[in-house]
């Protein structure tokens, strides 16, 4: 069942609830799953999970997986798929660490030449892909295998460190408490509480607009205990980042990043073309869109996100090794598919896929905790997404 | 004569619709029975209860075979009883070869391993019965539609078959290449194969069917014996639509205007074969208000035609000129020939027009995101105001814009297409095979749509396979053949006899 079962059935309160609640599974299903794996932890971790210091590491450890699962996000949705992040983020941290620490670069310098580099990486496998039409699967294979090899050879084998301060402040710094306190961070519960504040508001207009032009919403119960359960958790989150040493300046980044690009998925004529290039490429071609730039777009922000992320990572290890992003693509891909995303392409959130990233990032620090071997973790890790995919299929079989 | 097929008080339900209510549809051994009905009158529902798709148990009622009871778990028992189907969307591997296809799933082997001297010589057998003159090892890539029909149906064959379903056969298939499947259908009655048809086109269930039964709303409504009495295309109609339809072609007030569209000698050549051109010197021209028809068999090169000059979606070298309102116009993209006020409807609405996995709303708008949107950000309200404003201006049945159009019966997708065509207000608008397997009811509106457009002074070129539609619907008709435009005729002057002696004797 679709919106529309709800729509005809306002009568029945009831019912249109529960058909609500069952046209949107999927999104409200991920929503709890994450909550649930949240609290699983939280108890077996003897409340490890969720203290202020972890807290903190969460958001440290994932925000380059999420950083770039945007991007993986949007060439999944334009029908394609980009193995070569992983090596092209090492490369990108690689290129950092020798020129900031064997060339001198300034910093700030460095960043740039390095996101510039990053896409224009993310431009040459997007050209073949898009022009060339050859299977971006093989491209970006060749890609991650070309990267590789170049991040070895840019660090001829050996780490390369440290970085200087200013650079490392790009993952481990934090915003200091303009207010003076300092613990707990006021500046911090008052981010959060604007950001709370400008969720319901928005909400709100939403669904004032929505009864302006006669549409139906999600329930009036619906609306209140979700954006209740949002509100608290994020504030219960920004209460305890204020408690440790307040907003790390990567949480600022991601959740700019995350905002934006749901933004253009869900709002724009871009983001929407997109969707429609993966949903059936010919009939957007015959609707006159631009297949080809869109797809050469999709690949050419990735690479610019891939950028991102692989100086991310090298600020937080504080050093660039040969083997950094080894096998990281596939974190980022499982994360986009756990998120809801299609592999035909057409179909997935933004929000699905920061949520996604969020179940793994806090499964693998939840099983680290417990002391869980790698070797279970993976074997985990790998029922968790093919249990996601199969309960999308079966979602999808059950309504039509 | 005996009853080879009985179906007793079929029902069947799905979630929220009773596909079938009740129906009784018997059979008798040797005939060729026409099933025609609306689309989603349950007709394609009836026989996937006969041939097991759905299987025992997920409907109600009785079915006998040569007078006993049968019941079916899947297609395998039905097939093993001579119970073939062969559905509108075929079922053949294209990129194996004919003989491959013929018996795939029932090779001739002995312990796994392939007789090809065996297989071939049995596809040579068959293919003669069914009169297709290609090579076994042929791909089955490599030929047409009509013969890819055939292969179906030598398939049949190689099965033993006793009870041979049709769904929509000629659907796709050009007058000529109907015809050829059509009279194998009697050859094969002669033989001895009871044949159920499936078919919107009335005049090819009057040529052949022996019983008709006219199904409507999960019901039958009437069953007439062409032995008995006479059939009528109009009696037939009357009964699928519950009405009489006095008039199939809505009358309009022919008043055309100023020239609007004029192309001049355009040619294009094949994507692949340079040398070979796929549309020779076409020169045509639309007026305000008119609707001009392209006659032509299947293969004549009118899509060709009609998607180079829309942005040039097909083939290489487009050459000629084109003219919207007298100034000549650069349709060189599909950006810029939206730009001029041109608009396509293709022939192919799933492949081609339709994002299926997509709402009705957001494939109304897809053609024109700017027409929603206020510097590249999308008014979502506004959105669905237009396609609210569509769905009640085209009939759109769906209980909501949010459905998904994978969900929509045929004529309703058409509409869903028309109305993204139309938000993008174009001048000239291109209806490839507008009508193109959807029922009698949807046509009707479908045509008034385009009576519509003409009382509005725009232009309509309107590209179909059927004659009659062509004959009742177009001010002027041009006949294309391999290429070419080889004809004119006013809707005065024009007959399917005149169009098919153009076609014919050039």
């Amino acid at each position: 069942m679709t919106d529309s079962a709800s729509k005809e059935n306002i009568q029945s309160e009831e019912r249109s609830v529960l058909e609500y609640l069952g046209s949107h599974m999927r999104e409200y299903g991920l929503l709890f799953a994450l909550i649930a794996i949240m609290l699983f932890f939280q108890v077996v971790t003897d409340g490890t999970l969720l203290r202020p210091v972890n807290i903190t590491n969460l958001f440290l450890q994932n925000s380059y997986i999420i950083i770039m699962a945007l991007g993986m996000l949007i060439v999944i949705v334009g029908g394609n798929i980009d193995l070569s992040v992983g090596s092209v983020m090492g490369f990108v941290g690689a290129l950092a660490a020798v020129m900031i620490v064997q060339w001198d670069w300034p910093v700030i310098g460095a960043i740039i030449a390095c996101l510039v580099t990053g896409t224009l990486i993310g431009a040459a496998q997007g050209y073949w892909v898009a022009y060339w039409k050859i299977p971006s699967f093989i491209v970006t294979l060749a890609g991650m295998l070309v990267f590789r090899g170049l991040s070895l050879w840019l660090l001829a084998g050996q780490s390369v460190g440290p970085f200087p301060a200013s650079f490392q402040a790009l993952s481990t710094g934090f915003i200091p408490d303009f207010f003076g306190v300092g613990r707990p961070n006021v500046f911090a519960l008052v981010v959060g509480a604007i950001a709370v504040a400008a969720i319901i508001w928005m909400g709100l207009r939403k669904r004032a607009q929505n009864r302006a032009y006669g549409i139906e919403d999600e329930p009036q119960a619906f609306f209140v205990a979700r954006n209740l359960i949002v509100a608290g958790a994020l504030m219960f989150l920004v209460y305890k980042l204020s408690t440790f040493r307040g907003l790390p300046n990567v949480l600022i980044t991601m959740g700019i990043l995350t905002i934006v690009y749901a933004f253009i998925t869900e709002r724009t004529t871009l983001g929407r073309r997109i969707y429609a290039l993966g949903g059936n490429e010919k009939a957007a071609k015959l609707s006159g869109i631009p297949t080809e730039r869109l797809t050469f777009l999709t690949f050419l922000n990735m690479g610019f996100l891939a950028a991102l992320a692989g100086l991310i990572f090298a600020a937080r290890l504080n050093t660039a090794t040969p083997k950094a992003g080894f096998a990281l693509e596939l974190d980022v891909i499982a994360a986009v598919f756990i998120g809801g995303a299609s592999m035909s392409g057409g179909v997935g959130k933004i929000i699905g896929a920061v949520v996604g990233a969020f179940i793994m990032g806090v499964m693998n620090n939840g099983m680290s905790i417990m002391g869980i071997g790698i070797d279970y973790q993976q074997v985990i890790k790998g029922l968790v997404l093919l249990a996601a995919v199969i309960f999308d299929v079966y979602n999808k079989q059950k309504q039509s | 004569m005996s009853t080879i097929l009985e179906m007793r008080t079929i029902s069947k339900t799905f979630p929220g619709v009773r596909a079938l209510d009740n129906v009784s549809f018997s059979v008798k051994e040797g005939e060729i029975h026409a099933l025609v009905g609306e689309n989603g009158a349950g007709k394609s529902t009836l026989m996937k209860v006969l041939s097991g798709i759905y299987p025992i148990g997920t409907y109600e009622g009785d079915i006998f075979f040569h007078g006993e009871p049968v019941a079916f778990n899947g297609i395998n028992d039905s097939e093993r009883l001579g119970i073939i189907i062969i559905h509108q969307e075929l079922a053949l591997v294209p990129l194996l070869s004919i003989a491959e296809n013929l018996f795939l799933g029932n090779e001739n082997a002995k312990g796994g391993v392939i007789s090809w001297q065996e297989t071939f010589q049995r596809t040579g057998d068959l293919l003669k019965k069914v009169g297709l003159k290609e090579a076994p090892q042929t791909l089955v890539d490599r030929l047409g539609v009509g013969k890819q029909q055939l292969v179906e149906i030598a398939k049949a064959l190689s099965k033993d078959v006793k009870l041979l379903i049709l769904d929509e056969p000629t659907a796709a298939l050009s007058e000529s290449d109907s015809q050829t499947l059509l009279d194998l259908i009697v050859e094969l009655k002669a033989r001895g194969v009871t044949s159920i048809i499936i078919s919107h086109k009335l005049n090819e269930v009057r040529k052949i069917a022996d019983t008709v039964t006219v199904i409507r709303d999960g019901a039958t409504v009437s069953t007439r014996d062409a032995r008995k009495e006479e059939i009528t295309e109009d009696g037939i109609v009357q009964d699928m639509v519950g009405r009489s339809m006095e008039n199939r072609y809505p009358e309009r007030e022919r008043r055309a205007g100023g020239t609007l569209f004029e192309v001049e000698n355009w040619s294009v050549t094949h994507p692949e074969h340079a040398d070979r051109e796929s549309v020779k010197n076409v020169s045509f021209n639309v007026r305000e208000g008119e609707v001009v028809g392209i006659a032509g068999l299947m293969g004549a090169g009118r899509t060709e035609l009609a998607m180079s000059l829309f942005g040039q979606s097909y083939g290489r070298n487009a050459r000629g000129t084109v003219r919207i309102r007298g100034r000549e116009a650069d349709l060189s993209t599909v950006g810029k020939a939206i730009a001029s006020s041109l608009a396509y409807v293709t022939e192919d609405r799933k492949e081609l027009g339709l994002i299926l996995d997509e709402t009705i709303e957001r494939n109304i708008t897809l053609a024109n995101l700017p027409g929603v949107s206020n510097s590249g950000i999308l008014s979502l309200q506004e959105e669905t105001r237009v396609a609210e404003k569509y769905r009640d201006a085209m009939r759109i049945r769906t209980p909501s814009v949010f459905q998904r159009v994978m969900n929509l019966s045929g004529g309703n997708q058409q509409k869903v297409v028309l109305s993204k065509w139309l938000f993008t207000e174009p001048d000239v608008l291109i209806l490839d095979e507008p009508t193109r397997g959807i029922d009698v009811g949807a046509k009707f509106e479908i045509y008034n749509i385009i009576n519509d457009l003409s009382r509005d002074g725009k232009g309509v070129v309107m590209i179909s396979s059927e004659m009659p539609e062509l004959l009742g619907m177009c001010d002027r008709i041009y006949v294309m053949n391999e290429g070419a435009f080889v004809g004119e005729l006013s809707a005065e002057e024009a007959s399917q006899e005149r169009i098919m002696s153009m076609i014919v004797t050039n």
